[in-house]
């Protein structure tokens, strides 16, 4: 469907010298300046890959690693310096939310105006009126201009217009990061069932799980240039192990004293400790026992202190907090000095990823240190069930059983 | 299915030709545009469409008064408001059409930033939108010939091409101040002082004959010369100097083609600095 090949684009950012050289070449920018020099920055370099028929890739990376400038070239609104594209199906793209949007016309008129420079023709829009007006939930406002709608019903009416474009191929750039939850919902909602009818989707996206749920295939861009190519699992790993650094998951002994930005380093050590005691030296199997040793420092004489535990998944997100103000027996008695809280787990039932640990101290309910990302551990697929299958997709693995109720003969 | 659509994207050099393909296959679009810019111009105003008549309409009566009342400026034949009146109706068009051409692909950077379409459209479509315009100011010229019962004689055949040449001469200029305002917003400042003294450059307000002899046919090289003595001519039966006439037209057609082209070859980095 669609073949790059070697593939920059180029953004000037300085003066080209020579102002006054060729006025009619459309080339960059005539400010009035006195700078002698041109810089040239390459914002993609050497970006090659094919997409096939019903692909859904997602193109991700951080801010400035040139996406929406691949996308922009693939949509054809800015133009490559080398290199081409190939497209073999008509294309539909959705750079922003309501482009084209008129403030003096109403509703109706800008899904007519919306959908046509999407590149909808008149009868395709008027037969999906209906739908499209249902979708953004705004039968009653069709007539009004749409400058007196709120923001969020301009952004329901944008993309209820974009949800009905029914090109083979359709690109859509970060767009489903504006509106409120539930739109977002309804979007990704949306983009899954267009991904399950075969449709072609180029997504640009900064949200990881939403990347890793709708799309197959991922490319990551760092810089301008393409570092890595493959399933939309292991393109989101790549990406945030770029981010974040990878962790070593091996020791079971970490130092804390060594983690920076923290104004009193009360917690010194974490140990981590498996089934049996053992030391926990590799990745976890899912229910395992999982034992935390936590040696901190208390300054003063006091019986008022907790310890926390938070685990995060890869995304960033808490899968999990273990927190000492959550069980009871605890002795009231003072201590002060170097002290060892230990949170015993039975049956850690997350699902198999990546983990990092923060770990925190309060002492007289008053955070007195934190230490974020302070270590991982891994939680490596295992047949927690017991029936040959590794459980997948979630935060949790939890037990449960399904059974067969026996069918009722309607007579 | 498969498809057997394909469009290559590569890096473009020189001069572009017109892509009449790509402009058929979008060109639903060309007229939501007209259309968009019809229905925004007159919104939450008080006259809506009266306004279209009502700048040549006051404009004649002005001229009426200083040229000919009180400057003794005659018309050719024709009652002088009718002359005058017919004389502004193109010459209107073509200014209000060249002013919000040129600035168009500016105002309207966030569709060339975030969609793909021919960007001809643009001020194509704010030219097209303005001969509703003319065509209203036409109605109200009619009503004037009942008023002076002036006749309107065959030649009113004629006037097509000359509608066709007011729109070609209108396009050439608009294209190439619009592409060019891009790069240089000096264009946005500089037409409307180019429109307020090309109408005495152009025989609107007094008739062709008051230019001594030599110098007629440097009256030629304007494109609305031969826009305005046209529209007399098939509208009131004025004569018609072909010469000069033929002129006008041969380079109303020449500023449509490089206006064309020089558009095409701008086009391409629109995206970028605008």
């Amino acid at each position: 469907m669609l073949q790059h090949e070697s593939f920059p684009g180029r953004s000037l950012r300085k003066i080209l010298s020579g102002r006054w050289a060729s006025p009619l070449a459309p080339s960059g920018d005539r400010y009035n300046s006195s700078a002698q020099t041109p810089e040239h920055f390459w914002a993609l370099k050497d970006v090659s890959f094919e997409v096939a028929r019903g692909d859904v890739v997602g193109i991700i990376g951080r801010n400035g690693a040139g996406k929406s400038t691949l996308l922009k070239i693939v949509s054809r609104i800015t133009e490559p310096t080398e290199g081409c594209v190939v497209l073999r199906a008509r294309m539909a793209s959705l750079l922003e939310v309501g482009t084209g949007f008129h403030p003096e016309l109403t509703g109706r008129e800008n899904i007519f105006l919306n959908g046509a420079i999407l590149g909808m023709s008149k009868a395709e829009i008027a037969s999906n009126f209906d739908e499209i007006v249902a979708f953004a939930e705004l039968e009653r406002f069709l007539d009004t201009p749409v400058k007196h709608y709120s923001s969020g019903m301009y952004v329901r009416l944008a993309f209820a217009v974009a949800a009905h474009l029914n090109s083979e191929v359709l690109v859509v750039d970060e767009v489903l990061a504006v509106g409120d939850l539930a739109f977002q919902k309804k979007c990704l909602g949306k983009m899954n069932a267009l991904s399950r009818v075969g449709r072609t989707v180029l997504f640009v996206s900064h949200n990881m799980a939403a990347v890793e749920n709708l799309c197959r295939r991922g490319i990551v861009l760092d810089g301008g240039k393409l570092v890595f190519e493959g399933t939309s699992k292991n393109a989101v790993r790549h990406y945030l192990d770029r981010i974040f650094g990878a962790h070593d998951c091996t020791r079971h002994v970490i130092d804390l004293k060594a983690a920076s930005d923290r104004r009193s380093p009360l917690l010194r050590q974490l140990e981590f400790y498996t089934n049996g005691n053992q030391p926990l030296v590799e990745g976890l199997q899912i229910g395992s026992r999982f034992k935390v040793r936590v040696h901190f420092e208390l300054p003063h004489l006091t019986s008022n202190f907790n310890v926390g535990l938070g685990f995060n998944n890869a995304y960033g997100q808490r899968a999990f907090t273990a927190a000492s103000q959550f069980t009871p027996n605890r002795s009231p008695v003072a201590v002060a000095g170097s002290q060892v809280l230990t949170c015993d787990i039975p049956s850690l039932t997350l699902t198999p990823g990546e983990y990092t640990v923060c770990v925190w101290l309060e002492i007289e309910n008053a955070e007195a240190d934190l230490a974020n990302d302070a270590a991982s551990i891994l939680i490596i697929e295992s047949d927690y069930y017991g029936t040959g299958k590794v459980p997948w997709n979630g935060t949790f693995v939890l037990k449960h059983h399904w059974y067969l109720e026996q069918p009722v003969r309607a007579s | 299915m498969p498809s057997s659509f394909e469009v290559t994207i590569r890096p473009r050099t020189g001069w572009q030709p017109v892509d009449i393909k790509e402009i058929f296959r979008y060109r639903e679009l060309l007229g939501f545009l007209v259309w968009r810019d019809i229905k925004i111009r007159y919104r939450q105003t008080l006259l809506g469409g009266l306004w279209a008549v009502l700048q040549p309409l006051i404009a004649m009566l002005i001229l009426t008064v200083i040229f000919n009342r009180l400057a003794g400026v005659k018309s050719d034949g024709p009652p002088y408001p009718l002359f005058a009146f017919a004389g502004l109706a193109p010459w209107t068009f073509f200014s209000t059409a060249v002013s919000q051409s040129s600035n168009s692909l500016v105002s309207n950077q966030a569709l060339i930033s975030k969609v793909y379409f021919p960007r001809v459209f643009i001020p194509l479509g704010a030219i097209g939108a303005l001969l509703l315009d003319l065509s209203l100011s036409l109605g109200l010229l009619v009503l004037l010939m009942f008023y002076y019962r002036w006749p309107i004689s065959a030649k009113v055949l004629w006037l097509p091409v000359f509608i066709v040449a007011a729109v070609l001469a209108t396009s050439g200029v608009g294209l190439t101040f619009s592409a060019f305002n891009v790069s240089f917003r000096d264009v946005k400042y500089a037409v409307p002082f180019l429109m307020q003294m090309g109408i005495f450059v152009t025989p609107v307000i007094y008739p062709i004959h008051y230019i001594p002899g030599h110098w007629r046919m440097l009256m030629g090289l304007n494109p609305m010369t031969g826009v305005v003595l046209g529209f007399r001519y098939s509208l009131l039966g004025s004569a018609a100097p072909w010469p000069i006439m033929g002129l006008s037209l041969t380079v109303s057609l020449a500023i449509f083609a490089v206006g064309l082209l020089i558009f095409r070859r701008m086009e391409r980095k629109f995206a970028d600095i605008i």
